[in-house]
Order: C-alpha cells, then sequence, then structure tokens
C-alpha cells in the first residue's frame, strides 16, 4: 500500500498525459473525419482521389511510424514541433482517416430516397445533410465510433516514441526500476476504469439515439 | 396546367421515354399505365426534377403563360418517410424550413391535412410504428403541406391490400377536389378506370 501511495504522483502525471491525448485528439478528429468524409465523396475528382490517397497513407502505415514522422521528418522540411503538437497531429490525422471511412459508410447506407424526398420538398442541401441525414448517419455510425474511442485510449501509449511519458510508460518505468509489477497493474487497473467509464457514456449517448428505428 | 412536351430520355443505349406528349390539368387525375420497364416511373421523376431529362420540355402554365410556382409533390412508392421525426415533424418539416412558417403555424396547417388524411392521433408517432396505409398517408400530407399545383404518385397501390386500395382512391380523388393535378403511375387497370379522369398508355 505504501508503495502504491508512493508511486501514485508519477502514474497519476503519466494518466495526465493519456487522457489529454485521448481528449485532443477524439475532440478535433471527429469534425475532421466529416470533413474527410464529404472530401473523399465528393464530386470533384481531384479532391475524392486526394482524399484517398491520404486516407490510404493514414490506415496503411502504423501510427507509430506517422507520429516519428511528423515529429523527426518534418523538421527536414523546416516544420520543427514540440512534442506534443507533433503527437497531437498525427493522432488526429490518423484518426480522422479511420473516422471519414467510418462516416461514408454510414452516409452510404442511408437510403437513396431520403435524398430525394428531400430534394422534392425544396430543402436546401444544408438543411438535408444537417437535418435530415447527418442525424440518421451519427444513429447508424455510433457503435463504430465508440468502438475507436476505445481503441484511441489504449493507443495514446504510442506517445512514448517521443518521449512522452503516459501512464504506461510510467508503469514499465517503475516496474523496471523497483522490479515489481505493480505498476503495470495499477496502469491496467486506470485503462479499464477510463474505458469502463467511456462505454458507461458512450452507452447513455447510444440510448438517446433510441427513439427510433 | 402541366404540359410535357416531346419529352425524352435514355440510359446509354436504353431509349426509355420517346417523345412522350402529355398534359395535367389542375383538379384532373391523370392515370399513367404501361408495362414494366416503359418508363413511368422515370416520367415522375423527370417532372420531379430527380432525374435529368435529354430533349423536350416540362412546362409548367398559368393561362396560357409559364408560372413562376413550379411546385410539384413526390408520393414515392417507399414513401420515404424521415425515421427520425414522428409524423408532426415529418409534416411540418419542410413548411418550416423552406416555407419559413412560424411553427405553431405549421402545426396548425399540419393538423388540418392530419385530420382530412384520417391521422389523428397519430401524430407523435414514428415511421416504424406505423401500418403501409397509414406511412403513404403521411407521405401525402407531407407532399400536400407544401401545396403543390401537381401531385405525383408512383403505384400507390403496390403496397396496399385489396380494402385499402379504395381508401386511397378516395384520397386521390380529394386532393383532385381541392384543385391539386394528379399524376398517378398503376399497373392497376380497374383502380384506373375507376379513379382517373383520363388514362395514358405509356410505351403504346
Amino acid at each position: 500500500m505504501d508503495y502504491i501511495i508512493e508511486v501514485m504522483p508519477f502514474m497519476l502525471s503519466g494518466l495526465k498525459t493519456t487522457l489529454w491525448v485521448f481528449a485532443v485528439t477524439a475532440i478535433f478528429s471527429i469534425p475532421l473525419g466529416v470533413v474527410v468524409c464529404l472530401m473523399r465523396l465528393s464530386k470533384i475528382r481531384i479532391i475524392s482521389f486526394l482524399t484517398k490517397i491520404y486516407i490510404l497513407i493514414m490506415r496503411g502505415t502504423p501510427l507509430m511510424l506517422q507520429i516519428t514522422f511528423i515529429f523527426f521528418g518534418l523538421p527536414i522540411m523546416g516544420i520543427v514541433l514540440n512534442r506534443e503538437i507533433a503527437a497531437a497531429i498525427a493522432f488526429i490525422l490518423n484518426y480522422a482517416a479511420y473516422f471519414a471511412e467510418i462516416f461514408r459508410g454510414g452516409i452510404n447506407s442511408i437510403d437513396e430516397g431520403q435524398f430525394e424526398a428531400a430534394k422534392v420538398l425544396k430543402l436546401s442541401k444544408a438543411t438535408t445533410y444537417f437535418g435530415i441525414i447527418l442525424p440518421q448517419v451519427i444513429k447508424i455510425v455510433f457503435p463504430s465510433v465508440a468502438n475507436e474511442l476505445i481503441t484511441l485510449v489504449k493507443d495514446t501509449a504510442l506517445v512514448y516514441v517521443l518521449g512522452l511519458g503516459d501512464i504506461l510508460r510510467a508503469a514499465k518505468t517503475l516496474s523496471n526500476k523497483d522490479a515489481s509489477l505493480v505498476p503495470l497493474i495499477i496502469a491496467g487497473g486506470a485503462y479499464l476504469i477510463i474505458i469502463g467509464i467511456l462505454t458507461f457514456v458512450l452507452r447513455k449517448i447510444e440510448d438517446k439515439f433510441e427513439y427510433y428505428r | 396546367m402541366l404540359k410535357i412536351e416531346n419529352l425524352n430520355k435514355s440510359f446509354g443505349d436504353n431509349h426509355v421515354l420517346k417523345d412522350v406528349n402529355l398534359d395535367i390539368n389542375k383538379g384532373e387525375i391523370v392515370m399513367i399505365t404501361g408495362e414494366s420497364g416503359v418508363g413511368k416511373t422515370t416520367l415522375i421523376r423527370c417532372l420531379c426534377g430527380l432525374e435529368e431529362y435529354d430533349a423536350g420540355k416540362v412546362l409548367f402554365l398559368e393561362d396560357g403563360e409559364e408560372s413562376q410556382n413550379k411546385s410539384i409533390g413526390l408520393v414515392s412508392q417507399s414513401f420515404d418517410l424521415f425515421p427520425h421525426f414522428n409524423v408532426m415533424k415529418n409534416i411540418t418539416y419542410a413548411l418550416i424550413k423552406v416555407k419559413k412558417y412560424k411553427k405553431e403555424d405549421a402545426v396548425k396547417k399540419a393538423k388540418e391535412l392530419v385530420d382530412l388524411l384520417g391521422l389523428s392521433g397519430l401524430e407523435d408517432y414514428y415511421q416504424y410504428q406505423l401500418s403501409g396505409g397509414q406511412k403513404q398517408r403521411v407521405a401525402i400530407a407531407r407532399a400536400l403541406a407544401m401545396e403543390p399545383q401537381y401531385l405525383c404518385f408512383d403505384e400507390p397501390t403496390s403496397a396496399l391490400d385489396y380494402k385499402l386500395r379504395d381508401s386511397v382512391g378516395e384520397i386521390i380523388k380529394t386532393v383532385a377536389s381541392r384543385g391539386t393535378g394528379v399524376i398517378v403511375i398503376t399497373h392497376d387497370r380497374e383502380f384506373a378506370r375507376k379513379y382517373a379522369n383520363r388514362v395514358y398508355e405509356l410505351g403504346a
């Protein structure tokens, strides 16, 4: 018990890193994912094509490589970023690609009749998207988005490649130093608690969409 | 009058609509019959702006002059109600968003249509809670709320059992009696004979 109290401050500072990487990525990658999705669906060929390439790269290479590249590779082109910003950018760009594809699947699953009904009723494009299509897409994609968010909590551990101390890195450091498994168990417990809370919150939000089928 | 002049439409090599000429007067019920694949649905999709046509004209005429009011409604075969809106919101949404009605005014107008179409008590229902006939009547109410000059029905009897066929026929008559020109696609020749002012055989 004394040991747990002793290592707590270090573990908590790691937890803070884990939580901010998660929060920043979740907040920015979802809206960016919507934009990327609309670009991917664009009728302008070049935009759709470039977006496809972007999605291919983001999903086709390891996130760890992307983080490393943005931090160590961009300075070669004269773009120098601090570790936190580099990590955040890599996570946001990566997750936006996944979210974009989830949203695309959602939009494609909406019956063409919904768009046509809206068109005959003379609803504007914006009203059609934001009033008719998007609410239905959100319901459809929500479970997949929730899944991604849960994966994201665990992916945050990858920031260690930039020397950022997340909770898993803190645990490993302590575990090596003190030859103890306790820090790893604490870290595991922390992940479980975060994901438990997240699952509960997401479930509550999902229930809100249950009013129609 | 809705005047269709020499309308042509092809999908690739398939020349679906060949020089279609048809007039629909306000208050009139015109039923369009024809074999499967002659382009009945394509024709009304062209009228409703859901399909571009290759040649010809669709004119909305008022005393022989082209009218600014090109309003036309559609009750599609699958009704396409908005599943995330209840019956009331399905009917009022476009009124509020497009015609800029105040919510109370839109609800008042919707209430009249709800009564007209026998949907009282279903205002708070969602489409998954409705029967096929009820969904159809909501789709009709939604279209009528926009006060279209013309209203198209795509196979209105196909999803209904025999008993309900006559009730939708009566609704169509009511719609026409309010001054709307009604264009109905149907396979059902008996239904056409019974309710149409005119039957147009497409592809004949």
